[in-house]
This record gives structure tokens, C-alpha cells and sequence, in this order.
């Protein structure tokens, strides 16, 4: 038996390992994704005023702190007991559609875009972002670095700070926008919607008129067929910023529909020896390991699963696009791993439109930005849907609000078993005896990883640390037989 | 036509980080073109697809400048932090978290086993009848896994390895790397080593644009919940706690804008050994009453000194963790 | 051997460094386990000595200053009285009982007082036992030799 390690994990965000177990024929027999790293979040928000955790939660994540921000500030309110005032939603929600589209473009074409405008199995040293620019073009690397600026440059005139926000304040918001900056965001959220326009068209242009792409994510060995979660509006629309928790099975059949606040009878975590990050099941069926099917506990919490989930998206083009995708894959759910671009690129159309829709309200100006708190500080839960999945905070604290007790189950989280099974399908797929396991090989079963988006930063809010890869081949006897290395 | 300028190498890694450090990075956004045009990137995780294998087998020093954020929470953000002193010229400790321990570094106030509890054990959603805790060898059927050992103790980057220069923020303002960056690469004269660089001296009260008078003095410190802010006078003074006075400038005041108090994270200024220290001493000197029993309560309503003077900064504190 | 407190003294130079000055030239027995600093005025005792003295591997810190409206520069006693009461709950929240940080104001012709201080102080600290701080945060300090070793497994 062979050992192929991938370390670290690159173009990611995190740390991160995967060990890849061969047979004495040179197949696959196990794959395992381990995650080196906790920081502890959990435990350090307590003792902490619980208005100060929102500010202290986005240093789970650099990549994603807005979604941590939000869901954390819902559960602040909860622990009040206090609705945020109309204006406060809007323009929190404002904020979260630049945040939204922010990280989607950023995921498309630094992280996405490599393997498929490059090509998988390019020069590494050729297959980033860099390179996605010497392609396409600078005028439209130039394009995409400065749709990512505007999107955070709004995040940070609503936000206070461009990374870590400062904007949620138990009830409402700190900063309100004037008319001039509504016009101006208005402008800004124009120039979003035909971008993730015109990114969908470069997905089409490269990706789905090459056969042989369409191969890879149809019938590449990226498949898996899990429960999809994600969250949804009254009407079952995808919604990031607020609503219910949607679960389907693998045949699109409603599992659940739960409030935040009953998270805990539908999700339920196991812990493993040999990774920091724990393993989230739904708890009605309980855990089975890492199997695939309508018996199997495991689900996935992706911008695929959230399209699978909901019956629709509320805005018109991302609609459009959503029946389109659906059609083309033949409908729902759909289980190609990598059909999580495709459907990034239809949230990131929602989002803008969205974030249209928001600026053109002119009720977003208007000054009540703060409901006042009165009542006794207890508990709260606040979820939000982050980009790289369903996001749960949960909070309880003493009388003067001091943090007592915090539980908080990360996006990326959510996917730790199914990143795990993902891989080792891939790795089945592509490594088989007499073919050398090389470079190109080990990226192309990184694809698999790199759909979930996965953010190890996020995930690790257990553990600090970095997320790189490694490959080690091992034999029968666990001696490492061959290092992937790259270069 | 000047001759071709010789290209700098440059790494960016990161340890117990969140991500934001390298995303500031990111965040030269068009100036990114600039960048490439006098560095080579060598090693970057985040972006670029080079292994750690890759990161040993370079020459010594062979690296001109390393970015080093994220805190040291394991033995790999230590070994790291071995291997990328050896390769580089100059280590920079990059972002609150290599250089005072940043937020991870308030689980400095618990110790491991209680971390692991919480996480593990305790967490309301954990299901885990077997008491699994993560290990550093854990054997299975197909061979043996390994996983970095966590350490007792969250650290600072100076405190396992010797750093030229500090870069504070949570993250470093990215107007203020490209300076320092520019300073490098055009090889301007660069400060004495173990300076902290891109930043200022003087403290962020004088960045910070809200009224202020001298006479800051208050009768009880308000949870920003309980006062309705007036946007416009210093928060001190309307009795929320604002780490200005003792902190550094260089962010643009930037929480401030967002009417949001300053949470110190471009760290102390100049010459202060202990980051929350000096905080202490101005709430001190701000408390209105020189009568004991009314100070006692004025303190009590400063709700959580540890957690919030030293909100980036346990590890890199006096005391810099919690003793049993 | 049975354990000794070593506790530090901050004495403001006027009133309390004279109070204890007293007492010795009045060979007034008063323990051995103080180390006396002097400062111009308890308001001269920055947070950092305090948490300095803790690192080093005082068991206590005792400040002693004028009696309020005594002070020589007015003010300083009181400024840090202030200080006192924030220090106080930021160490207990270290870890650091708060009982071993002390202030007291001691004029200069209290000799006899500042002798009866220190004794019951002392006795108060010996009971509590040793402070944790020096013995705990020496254990984490980087050695030359574990970054060879950990060097050495990649080479
Ligand atoms: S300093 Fe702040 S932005 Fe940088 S890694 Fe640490 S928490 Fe993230
Ligand atoms: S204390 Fe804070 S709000 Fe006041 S002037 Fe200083 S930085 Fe500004
Ligand atoms: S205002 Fe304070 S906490 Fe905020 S970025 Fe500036 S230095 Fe850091
Ligand atoms: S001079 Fe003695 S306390 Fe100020």
C-alpha cells in the first residue's frame, strides 16, 4: 500500500492536509482529509461582554467576516430579546449583498477559475490568478480587481473597517447612509449585476462550450449524492441574510424546515481522532459514516445545495439562470460536485440584483438605526447564510450580558464529511494502477476540494493555523513511498 | 530605457491567522500589477500553489522579505516559523496576530484542556459518547494519520523566532504595506531591526476625527448599548471605552468611522512594554471620583479589562496568559 | 524548608518610604520578605511595574502612599487609588488572586504601623502560597535548542 499526501492544501483558505492510502494493486483503498488546526473560539468568547463577540467573531475568518458579523449580530439581538429597526435589516442586508459578491468573484477567479481557464493540469506555476489574467486579458483582470474593490469599499463605508466590520449593534446598526452614498451605491450595485453577468458568460464561453469540461463536471468522478441544506425565504427562495433552514434528501424530498433557534434538534457534530475539525451529521438520521445516499447522515451546505433546496431565486435574472442550470443538468437536485461554480456564479448574479434592489430603496436612508434594548439579556441563536454555507451562532449569557456559553457551527464545517468523501471518490477516479500519480493528478483531486469553496480559517475557529497540502504515497505498511512534490 | 530592475523574492505566509492578513494583501487590488512588477511571489498559500517541500529545499536567505502573520498556536506555525526565518533576509511579523498574539490569542485566558472541552465536549451540538479528542498520531486501518501538536499556549512570532520588523493591525491598513513595500523594494534606508513599521508614533486620538476636549472625566463606563451615541463627540467622553489614547495610529481611525470603539489593534505606542497598561492608566485617570467606594463601582462598570485592553495583545502581554 | 512570600513594596518617597524608614532606624521588627522600592509618589507606580514585579516572581506587590490630601504633588494618591481598583480586577481575571496586590497609606511617622503591616501582610501572603506566575511563564520561553531540533528534522 502507497501513502500520497497533498500538503498544504493551496489556494484555499486555511490549512489542510489529505492522505491517500493505495492498495498493493495501486488502487485507492482510503482517503482522508485532516484539518491541523482549532483556534477556540468557542471558549474564549466567554467571559466577554456580548456585544463585543460580533467584532471578535469576524477574526474567525478574514475571507468571510461579514457572514460571522451577521449571524453573530442576530444572535446578539436574540439575547436581547430585540428586533433591529427596518433600516437597520436593509442595510445590514446591503452590506451582506457586497459582502456576497465580494467573495464570489474573488472564489470564481482566483480560486475557481485557475483549473478551468488555465486548465487542471497545467504548470503550477501558470495555474493562478496570474495566470487566469495573461488569459483573459489584464483589461479584464483589471475588471475583476476593481469590482472586488467597490464591493468591499461599500462593505467598508457601511462597516466602519474593510475587513473586520464594526457595523451591528445590539438592535440595529451604528452608521446610516445618506442620500448621496445611496446614489452612489446605486450606481455601484449597476455595475455589479452586469458583471456577474458577464462572468456567467465567460463560464459559458470557456467552460461549458468545451466538451471536455462538461465531461468533467457531468460524468468526472466529482459526483456525490448527498442531502442539500440551505436557507430560504416564506416563498422557499434562496435568501442569504435571513429565514429558515431548508433540508432536502437526495431525491429533492423536503427533510426539514427549521428556525434558528431549533438547530439543535436537526444537526449534531461527531468528533474524529485524526482532525481538528469535527464532523457534522443531521441528527434525525443519525451518523452512518462517510456514505453517500438517503440513509446516510451526511449533507452538503454549498451554493449547489442551496439552489437544490429552495424552489426558486427572487430575483429575475438569477432566476433565469437558475432555470437554465437546472435544465442543463437535468433538474433537481443535482449532484456534480462541481457544478458549485455554475451555481456560485447564479447566487452572485442574485446577489447583485439584490444589492440593486436595496440601494434603489430609498427607505434605506432613513435615520431609526437603533431599536432600543430593554429587556434581560439570556440567549440567542443567529444564522445566516454564509457563502461557503450555513452559519450558526449561538449564544447564552449571564444577566449583564457577559458570554456564558457560545456554540458555533462554521459553513465549512458543515462539509468536513462530505469534502472527505468527495476527494476520496476523486482520488478512486483518477488514480488507478500504472498511472503515475503526479502533479496534474493531485490538482485535479484538489477540484474536488477547491468546489466546496472550503475555508479552513473559518473552520478552524477551534484551532489557529494554515491550510496547505501534501500528497504522500504509502505501502502496505504505511511507510511513505512517494511525496507528491510540485514545482 | 533603465535596465531591467532585479525583482525582489517575496513569501507570505500565515499561522493561527484568520485569513484577513493575506486578503489585505489581496487588497492592493489594481496596485497588484505593481507588486508583481518588483517581486516575485515564491511562496503564498492562500494564491499560489507551491508545497511546504518547496518552502525547505530553497537556499537560505534566499528569500528577500517574508510576511509572516497569523499567531503560533501549533508545533507547524512553529516549524514554519523556523524554516521561513532561515530562508528569508527579513522576517516581518505581519498583523496583530504574529506580532501580539491577535484574537486567537484570547484563548491565552483558558488553557488547552479547557478549550478542548468546550469544543469536544461540552458544545451543545457535539455528540460524542466516546470522549474522542483529536490526537497527534492516531492510527488507522490503512496506516498512520499525524496532526500538529496544539500547543498549551497561544505565542507571539517573537517569541520562537527572531523578527526584523513588526507590521501591526488587524489587518495592517494596506495603504501602509504598499509604503513599506515601495521602501523595500527601492531600497530605501530601512529602520533599525525590531522596529515596528507602518505606523505611527503618536496615538490614533490624533487620527480620529471626533470632538475632543482635554478633560475627559466620567462617572460610569456605558456598554455601547445603553447610550445612544451623538456621532460626533469622542467616545471616551461620552463614557464607552475607546482604546485611542493607548493605541498607535496608522489605520485611518477606520473603526471610529464606522462609530464603532478602537479595540487597540495596531497595538501600544511608542515605548510601552505592556499594550493594555497604558489603557489602564487612562481609564484611571479618567474615573471622576476620588472617593474609594465610588471608584469600585465606576471600575465594575468597566465590564472585562483582560478582554478588552488586551483584545489582540494576551500573548504579547506581561502576564501573558492566564495562570492556574 | 518551609515556604517565604517574597513580596514587593512601591513606597512613595515622602510619606510611606519615610514611615518605613522610620521603622528601621527605630529597630522595629517587621519581616524580611519585602523588597522596598522607592517612587517619588504612589501616582508615579505605572501598571507595568506591578505586572513586572508578578513576572519576576513576587508573590505580592504592596503599594504604600500618603494618607488622601496628603499627597505631595495633591493628586497622585488618589490617581492611584484609581489605578489600584483596575489593576485589581484585570490580574484576578489572569489568574492572579487579588488579594496579593495591597495599597495602604502610610505617613512618614507611622513606622510602627508600616512594621505591623508588613507582618500581617506577609503572614497573609505565606498562607495563600506561592504565586504561580514566574514558574508558569517560564515554562513557555523559546531555547535556542528546540529550534535547532525542530530545524534539524527537515534538513
Ligand atoms: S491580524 Fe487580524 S486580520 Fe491578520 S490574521 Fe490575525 S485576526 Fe486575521
Ligand atoms: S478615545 Fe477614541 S473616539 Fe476618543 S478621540 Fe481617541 S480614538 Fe477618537
Ligand atoms: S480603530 Fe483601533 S481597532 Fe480599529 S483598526 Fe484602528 S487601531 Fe485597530
Ligand atoms: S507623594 Fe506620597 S502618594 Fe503622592
Amino acid at each position: 500500500m502507497k501513502r500520497v499526501t497533498i500538503d498544504p492544501i493551496t489556494r484555499l483558505e486555511g490549512h489542510g492536509k489529505i492522505e491517500i492510502f493505495l492498495t498493493d494493486d495501486g488502487e485507492v483503498d482510503n482517503v482522508y482529509f485532516q484539518v491541523p488546526e482549532l483556534r477556540g473560539f468557542e471558549k474564549f468568547c466567554e467571559g466577554r461582554p456580548v456585544e463585543e463577540v460580533p467584532t471578535i467573531v469576524t477574526k474567525i475568518c478574514g475571507v468571510c467576516p461579514g457572514c460571522h458579523h451577521m449571524a453573530s449580530g442576530k444572535a446578539v439581538d436574540a439575547v436581547f430579546g430585540v428586533e433591529p429597526t427596518a433600516t437597520a435589516k436593509k442595510l445590514r442586508e446591503l452590506f451582506y449583498m457586497a459582502h456576497f459578491v465580494h467573495s464570489h468573484i474573488a472564489h470564481f477567479y482566483a480560486l475557481a477559475a485557475p483549473d478551468f481557464v488555465v486548465g487542471p493540469t497545467a504548470n503550477p506555476a501558470e495555474r493562478n490568478v496570474l495566470g487566469v489574467i495573461a488569459k483573459v486579458g489584464v483589461e479584464i483582470g483589471t475588471e475583476v480587481l476593481k469590482q472586488r474593490r467597490i464591493a468591499q469599499e461599500i462593505q467598508a463605508l457601511l462597516g466602519g473597517h474593510q475587513t473586520h466590520v464594526v457595523m451591528n449593534v445590539p438592535g440595529g446598526v451604528r452608521k446610516g447612509l445618506t442620500e448621496e452614498q445611496r446614489k452612489d451605491i446605486e450606481e455601484k450595485a449597476k455595475g455589479f449585476v452586469e458583471f456577474s453577468k458577464f462572468s456567467m458568460k465567460i463560464f459559458n464561453d470557456v467552460v461549458l462550450a468545451n466538451k471536455e469540461y462538461v465531461d468533467i463536471i457531468l460524468n468526472g468522478p466529482y459526483a456525490l449524492n448527498l442531502h442539500s441544506m440551505g436557507l430560504v425565504d416564506a416563498n422557499n427562495k434562496v435568501n442569504f441574510y435571513e429565514g429558515k433552514v431548508r433540508v432536502v434528501d437526495t431525491n429533492g424530498k423536503e427533510h426539514c424546515k427549521y428556525s434558528p433557534n431549533e438547530y439543535r434538534d436537526w444537526v449534531a457534530e461527531r468528533v474524529e481522532s485524526w482532525s481538528y475539525l469535527k464532523f457534522p451529521y443531521l441528527k434525525q438520521i443519525g451518523w452512518k459514516g462517510f456514505v453517500e445516499g438517503n440513509d446516510s447522515g451526511v449533507y452538503h451546505a454549498t451554493p449547489l445545495s442551496r439552489l437544490n433546496v429552495a424552489d426558486g431565486m427572487a430575483t429575475p435574472v438569477a432566476q433565469q439562470e437558475y432555470e437554465r442550470m437546472f435544465e442543463t443538468l437535468g433538474g433537481k437536485p443535482v449532484h456534480a460536485t462541481l457544478a458549485m461554480h455554475w451555481a456560485r456564479l447564479v447566487e452572485l448574479i442574485y446577489a447583485a440584483e439584490r444589492c440593486l434592489e436595496l440601494a434603489q430603496d430609498k427607505e434605506i436612508t432613513a435615520p431609526d438605526l437603533r431599536a432600543k434594548v430593554e429587556k434581560i439579556p439570556t440567549e440567542g441563536v443567529g444564522i445566516v447564510e454564509a457563502q461557503r454555507g450555513t452559519l450558526t451562532h449561538h449564544y447564552w449569557t449571564d444577566e449583564n450580558g457577559i458570554v456564558t456559553k457560545a456554540n458555533i457551527i462554521v459553513g465549512t464545517t458543515n462539509n468536513n464529511a462530505a469534502i472527505c468523501m468527495s476527494l476520496k471518490k476523486a482520488a478512486q477516479g483518477l488514480i488507478k494502477k500504472g498511472v503515475e500519480v503526479n502533479e496534474g493528478i493531485c490538482n485535479m483531486i484538489e477540484m474536488a476540494f477547491r468546489a466546496y469553496d472550503p475555508c479552513f480559517s473559518c473552520a478552524t475557529h477551534r484551532l489557529p493555523g494554515t491550510m496547505p497540502m501534501i500528497v504522500n504515497i504509502n505501502d502496505k505498511d504505511g511507510n511513505v513511498m512517494q511525496t507528491v512534490k510540485r514545482d | 530605457m533603465t535596465e531591467e530592475k532585479k525583482k525582489i523574492k517575496m513569501a507570505v505566509y500565515w499561522g493561527a491567522a484568520c485569513g484577513g492578513c493575506c486578503v489585505s494583501v489581496l487588497d492592493v487590488h489594481e496596485s497588484l500589477f505593481t507588486v508583481v512588477e518588483h517581486a516575485d511571489l515564491v511562496f503564498w498559500p492562500i494564491a499560489l500553489d507551491t508545497k511546504y517541500a518547496d518552502v525547505e529545499a530553497m537556499e537560505d536567505k534566499s528569500i528577500d522579505l517574508t510576511l509572516f502573520n497569523g499567531a503560533v498556536r501549533n508545533s507547524e506555525n512553529e516549524h514554519m516559523a523556523h524554516v521561513l526565518r532561515k530562508k528569508s533576509k527579513v522576517l516581518v511579523a505581519y498583523g496583530s496576530c504574529a506580532h501580539m498574539g491577535g484574537i486567537p490569542g484570547l484563548a491565552n485566558l483558558s488553557s488547552k484542556k479547557e478549550v478542548f472541552r468546550r469544543a469536544y465536549h461540552d458544545s451543545e451540538s457535539t455528540v460524542n459518547p466516546d470522549k474522542i479528542e483529536p490526537q497527534t498520531v492516531t492510527e488507522v486501518k490503512e496506516g498512520t494519520l499525524t496532526l500538529p501538536e496544539f500547543y498549551e499556549e497561544v505565542k507571539t512570532l517573537d517569541q520562537v523566532t527572531d523578527v526584523d520588523y513588526y507590521l501591526p493591525g488587524c489587518p495592517p491598513n494596506t495603504a501602509r504595506l504598499v509604503e513599506v513595500f515601495l521602501a523595500v523594494v527601492t531600497g530605501a534606508e530601512l529602520p533599525p531591526s525590531g522596529s515596528v513599521v507602518g505606523a505611527s508614533d503618536k496615538p490614533l486620538c490624533d487620527e480620529c476625527k471626533r470632538e475632543k476636549s482635554d478633560n475627559k472625566k466620567v462617572k460610569k463606563f456605558y456598554r455601547p448599548w445603553e447610550v445612544q451615541d451623538d456621532y460626533k463627540t469622542c467616545l471616551l467622553e461620552q463614557g464607552i471605552v475607546c482604546m485611542g489614547p493607548a493605541t498607535r495610529s496608522g489605520c485611518g481611525a477606520r473603526c471610529i468611522e464606522g462609530n464603532g470603539p478602537c479595540r487597540g489593534c495596531y497595538g501600544p505606542t511608542k515605548d510601552v512594554v505592556d499594550p493594555g497598561a497604558k489603557m489602564m492608566s487612562a481609564i484611571a485617570t479618567m474615573i471622576d471620583s476620588n472617593d474609594e467606594e465610588e471608584i469600585k463601582k465606576i471600575v465594575e462598570s468597566v465590564v472585562d479589562p483582560a478582554g478588552t485592553f488586551y483584545r489582540v495583545s494576551v500573548p504579547g502581554s506581561i502576564i501573558r496568559r492566564k495562570v492556574s | 524548608m518551609s515556604y517565604e512570600p517574597k513580596i514587593v513594596g512601591f513606597l512613595c518617597n515622602w510619606c510611606s518610604y519615610t514611615g518605613a524608614d522610620l521603622a528601621g532606624t527605630s529597630r522595629m521588627k517587621y519581616p524580611s520578605n519585602i523588597r522596598i522600592l522607592r517612587v517619588m509618589c504612589s501616582g508615579r507606580v505605572d501598571p507595568t511595574f506591578v505586572l513586572k514585579a508578578f513576572r519576576e516572581g513576587a508573590d505580592a506587590v504592596l503599594i504604600c502612599g500618603c494618607h488622601p490630601g496628603d499627597c505631595h504633588y495633591h493628586e497622585g494618591n488618589y490617581k492611584c487609588l484609581r489605578r489600584y481598583h483596575v489593576l485589581k480586577k484585570y490580574i484576578e481575571q489572569m489568574g492572579i488572586d487579588p488579594k496579593r496586590l495591597r495599597l495602604e497609606w502610610v505617613s512618614a511617622s507611622e513606622g510602627k504601623q508600616f512594621a505591623a503591616l508588613v507582618e500581617e501582610y506577609t503572614q497573609q501572603i505565606r498562607e495563600l502560597g506561592p504565586c504561580a506566575v514566574k514558574e508558569e511563564l517560564d515554562k513557555g520561553e523559546k531555547k535556542k535548542e528546540t529550534v535547532d531540533a525542530d530545524l534539524a528534522k527537515t534538513a
